[in-house]
């Protein structure tokens, strides 16, 4: 309860603050077309006008949420729900790619965790490789892979899928390594009094007490994955995705369609993490591993 | 052929070499750890190089290295150009703006419990966020030139610095406090004494974290329109012209840029918190 009340208050400073903002940046252009129609505005007409303007400078959260119950509940309710103007369909696109993205991703990330874990030379080798390409902006590759990709003849998914496997990818290696070598000497030596195999070791010990670790990694590969496929989307043109609501929001002025794609986007990124998140409580209980 | 055979010869007896290093008794030497893994990057290279000409993959699929680093020697004036034009002027300016923001207010806020409880979780919510979509909006607002990239940054980089230097400040325990107390240390002189030099590494973190994702927005908010300069637009119009070398150079500017920065940061930390754990292994 003593972190509810803290935080509601924050969000609707953050509110206040919007709808104040949004005069301020409004009012330009209500000023002028009030001034071109010879009319003078009252104070409560200007900041009427600023927060129901087609194309604002900024839309204001009512104007957004409107935007968004428009292009996804009203569509639903006249059974259009996969309508090219829906964001339910676009949603839909992108989130198909960031899903096979992630699946890709994480398998190979554990499976490179794995053989780093069992392998010295890899472990030398990759590692510092891995680690060290996170520093780089690898989204800047985006727009290439996908031309790439188009011009061998694969298009649609995969391509984007293939930039949300990369960038997922590495934060599972390194967190994966990380958790499948946190069993301590103590644990190890249990086993080996047991006379375990390295195989029983892994599935028994390491496997399992890397699984704070993995989840961890899970929701960062996720974030990153549902950003991959967003930029995947942008460089080609594509028409189809919330990254293309996006781009031709912004190639029309459409202000209140990039808001809208934008809060799709974050929703979608907020619950996907959720998703995990829930797994990983459920998920540690049964194991027992405290919180 | 001889290409591809020579190219699995190479793999093996790297792999072999590099294998026989780590195993080795000098496994734990610092030299064989900077060995093996540039022995890895240079079969890497010099795979993928054999590997394009065996297959004869066609340039505009995949350029081989040496076409790679020939583009760059002779397009440096526009590779530094475009340099200047996205890290100096969008990426850097934009990451002092936002890290000193997001430390401001975190040192502000520091002082309120009940605006603690409140922002952290908030703070922590939007840095998980597609932030990198607010690129159009920003944009439009502040046009096409550097200011419009400097802007996506400064958002970009704002909640992960602030969520970290929150927690770092947040690191001292009751007892050092209680010390500080006892020395009736007031406001600023625990602030600039103990709490800031505790919160080193938490700030340090967020600043490592804070390079990349710098670089990456100011690079994608060139895709929603720059001027004629700049390593995002330089990226996306050479792809429309098949042009694979000079983006793989660009690529190769942005993979030294990214690692550079971090690395003055990472280097500025170890000055910083050579006192912590971490740093004395």
């Amino acid at each position: 309860m003593n972190k509810i009340l803290p935080i509601l208050t924050v969000v609707a400073a953050i509110f206040v603050l919007w709808y104040a903002a949004a005069i301020g940046m409004n009012k330009k252009w209500a000023l002028d077309q009030a001034g071109r129609a010879g009319i003078e505005l009252s104070t409560n007409d200007l900041i009427a006008d600023t927060w129901s303007q087609d194309r604002p400078v900024l839309p204001v959260p009512h104007q957004v949420a409107q935007e968004l119950w428009k292009t996804t509940g009203a569509m639903v309710l006249k059974g259009r729900a996969m309508s090219k103007r829906s964001l339910i369909f676009h949603g839909w696109i992108t989130l198909s790619a960031t899903l096979l993205g992630f699946v890709i991703g994480t398998g190979a990330g554990i499976l490179l965790a794995v053989g780093i874990v069992h392998n010295r030379a890899m472990d030398m080798s990759v590692m510092p490789w891995a680690i060290a390409s996170q520093t780089i902006p690898i989204l800047a590759i985006a727009p290439m892979i996908i031309v790439v990709l188009n011009s061998v003849g694969i298009q649609g998914l995969l391509p984007k899928a293939f930039i949300s496997a990369y960038l997922s990818f590495f934060p599972v290696v390194v967190g994966m390594v990380k958790g499948l070598r946190s069993p301590d000497g103590m644990q190890l030596d249990l086993l080996r009094t047991y006379s375990a195999s390295g195989n029983e070791t892994f599935w028994k010990l390491r496997l399992p007490s890397s699984m704070p670790y993995l989840f961890t990694s899970l929701k960062i590969g996720m974030a990153a994955a549902l950003v991959g496929a967003i930029v995947g989307e942008l460089p080609t043109g594509a028409i189809r995705g919330l990254g293309a609501r996006m781009l031709t929001g912004s190639y029309y002025g459409q202000t209140i369609q990039i808001w809208s794609a934008l809060f799709a986007a974050a929703i979608l990124a907020a619950s996907l993490v959720g998703i995990i998140g829930m797994i990983e409580r459920r998920m540690l209980k049964r194991m027992g591993v405290k919180p | 052929m001889t290409w591809l055979i020579f190219a699995a010869l190479f793999w093996a007896a790297t792999w072999y070499l590099n294998s026989w290093i780590a195993n080795g008794p000098h496994a734990k030497t610092r030299a064989a750890k900077l060995a093996v893994p540039v022995i890895f990057g240079i079969t890497i290279i010099v795979v993928w190089e054999a590997l394009v000409r065996g297959l004869q993959v066609p340039s505009v699929i995949l350029p081989p290295p040496t076409a790679i680093a020939a583009k760059f020697a002779t397009s440096i004036p526009i590779l530094w150009q475009d340099f200047f034009q996205t890290f100096v002027k969008g990426a850097l300016s934009g990451y002092l703006i936002g890290c000193g923001a997001a430390f401001i207010t975190a040192v502000l806020i520091d002082r309120s419990p009940f605006l603690q409880r409140g922002l952290l979780p908030v703070g922590n919510f939007i840095a998980a966020l597609p932030i990198i979509g607010t690129a159009p909006i920003l944009v439009m607002w502040f046009g096409f030139d550097w200011q419009s990239k400097s802007a996506v940054v400064v958002v970009m980089v704002f909640f992960p610095m602030l969520v970290n230097t929150v927690q770092g400040l947040a690191a001292t325990d009751s007892m050092q406090r209680d010390l500080m107390n006892t020395y009736s240390a007031s406001y600023w002189q625990s602030l600039l004494k103990l709490r800031l030099p505790a919160a080193m590494p938490a700030i340090f973190n967020g600043l490592k974290i804070a390079t990349t994702l710098a670089l990456i927005g100011a690079i994608v908010a060139e895709f929603f329109g720059s001027p004629i300069k700049g390593m995002g637009f330089r990226i996306s119009t050479e792809v429309g012209r098949l042009g694979l070398d000079m983006v793989w150079a660009e690529i190769t500017v942005a993979a030294l840029a990214g690692s550079a920065f971090y690395g003055i940061v990472a280097t500025i930390e170890k000055g910083v918190t050579f006192w912590h754990p971490s740093q004395r292994g």
